[in-house]
C-alpha cells in the first residue's frame, strides 16, 4: 500500500467534528469516491470520532490518501489516550454500550467501511484504523 | 448560540435542517421542537432533512426522540428528504428509525401528517388563535 498525503487533525470538543467530516469528504471527492461511498465512510468516521469524544475526552485523527493495486482509498487512524476498552469483542457487539447510546458505534462503522482494525489497551487508550476504497470494495 | 428555526403553520410545526448539526445544535433544536409543541398545541411536526448530508446514530437517536416525545405530546412526526445515500447508509449502520414517520418530499409529508390527524381525532372546537399560550 503506498500512501499518497498525509494530515492529522486534532478532535478536543464536538465542534471540531464537523470541519473533521468537511475535511474527510474533500479528501473522498479528490480521490473520486461515489456520494454513497463517502456517506458510508464519513459516517463511519462520525461515529469513531464521537466515540472518542465521549469515552476519552477526544485525540487525535490522522487522514490519509492511500493507494493499493491501482485504487485509491482514504485511510482514517483515530488514536485517543483514554480509558481503553475492556473487552473490545463485546464492545463490537450490536447494542452492547457501556454509555447510553444505542451500542451501533463501533460495529455500525465497521459495516460501513471495507477494512477495520481495533486496538486498544486498559489504561492507554484505544486505535481504530478504517479504510474505505474508491469502489467501496 | 446557533439555533434551528421552527416554523409554524396551521398546526404544524415545520422544520427545515439546513447545516450539518452537530450535537449540542441537534439537542438544542430537540428541546426547542417539543417546547413548541407544548407551546403551540401543534398536531404535526414536519422535518426536512433533504438538505442533511449525514445522519449518524447520535443524529437518529434525535430524530427518534423527538418522535417519541412528540407523540407523548399528541403530536405526529414525519421526516422528510432523506437523500439516497444517507437511507443506504443508515440501514447499514443499523439504524432503522423505528417510529418515525417518513415521506420523500415536503408535500408527501404535508399530505401523510394531514391523514394521520384526520384519521386519529376530529379538531376539537376550533381554537387556533396565534397567542395561546399558556395553560
Amino acid at each position: 500500500m503506498i500512501v499518497m498525503t498525509k494530515d492529522t487533525m486534532q478532535i478536543v470538543r464536538e465542534q471540531d467534528v464537523v470541519p473533521f467530516r468537511n475535511r474527510v469528504r474533500e479528501l473522498s471527492v479528490k480521490i473520486g469516491m461515489s456520494l454513497v461511498n463517502q456517506t458510508k465512510l464519513i459516517t463511519a468516521a462520525s461515529e469513531l470520532v464521537r466515540n472518542m469524544l465521549k469515552y476519552a475526552n477526544g485525540g487525535k485523527v490522522m487522514l490519509e490518501t492511500v493507494s493499493k493495486n491501482a485504487q485509491a482509498g482514504i485511510r482514517l487512524t483515530f488514536q485517543d489516550e483514554g480509558p481503553g476498552i475492556a473487552d473490545v469483542q463485546q464492545a463490537m457487539r450490536d447494542g452492547f454500550s457501556t454509555g447510553k447510546s444505542l451500542g451501533l458505534g463501533l460495529p455500525g462503522a465497521k459495516r460501513l467501511v471495507n477494512e477495520f482494525d481495533i486496538k486498544s489497551t486498559l489504561g492507554a487508550g484505544t486505535t481504530v484504523t478504517i479504510i474505505h476504497w474508491k469502489h467501496g470494495r | 448560540m446557533d439555533r434551528i428555526p421552527i416554523l409554524k403553520m396551521g398546526s404544524f410545526l415545520l422544520v427545515t435542517i439546513q447545516v450539518d448539526l452537530y450535537d449540542r445544535l441537534a439537542l438544542t433544536l430537540e428541546n426547542d421542537l417539543i417546547t413548541m409543541v407544548s407551546r403551540t398545541g401543534a398536531k404535526g411536526v414536519l422535518i426536512d432533512i433533504s438538505a442533511v448530508s449525514i445522519v449518524d446514530s447520535f443524529m437518529g437517536r434525535i430524530l427518534g426522540n423527538i418522535a417519541s416525545m412528540s407523540r407523548i405530546m399528541d403530536a405526529e412526526t414525519v421526516v422528510v428528504g432523506m437523500q439516497p445515500a444517507v437511507a443506504i447508509t443508515l440501514v447499514e449502520l443499523g439504524l432503522t428509525l423505528q417510529g418515525v414517520h417518513t415521506a420523500l418530499d415536503v408535500e408527501k409529508g404535508m399530505e401523510l401528517l394531514h391523514s394521520k390527524i384526520g384519521i386519529t381525532d376530529e379538531p376539537e372546537e376550533d381554537e387556533e388563535g396565534p397567542d395561546d399560550s399558556n395553560d
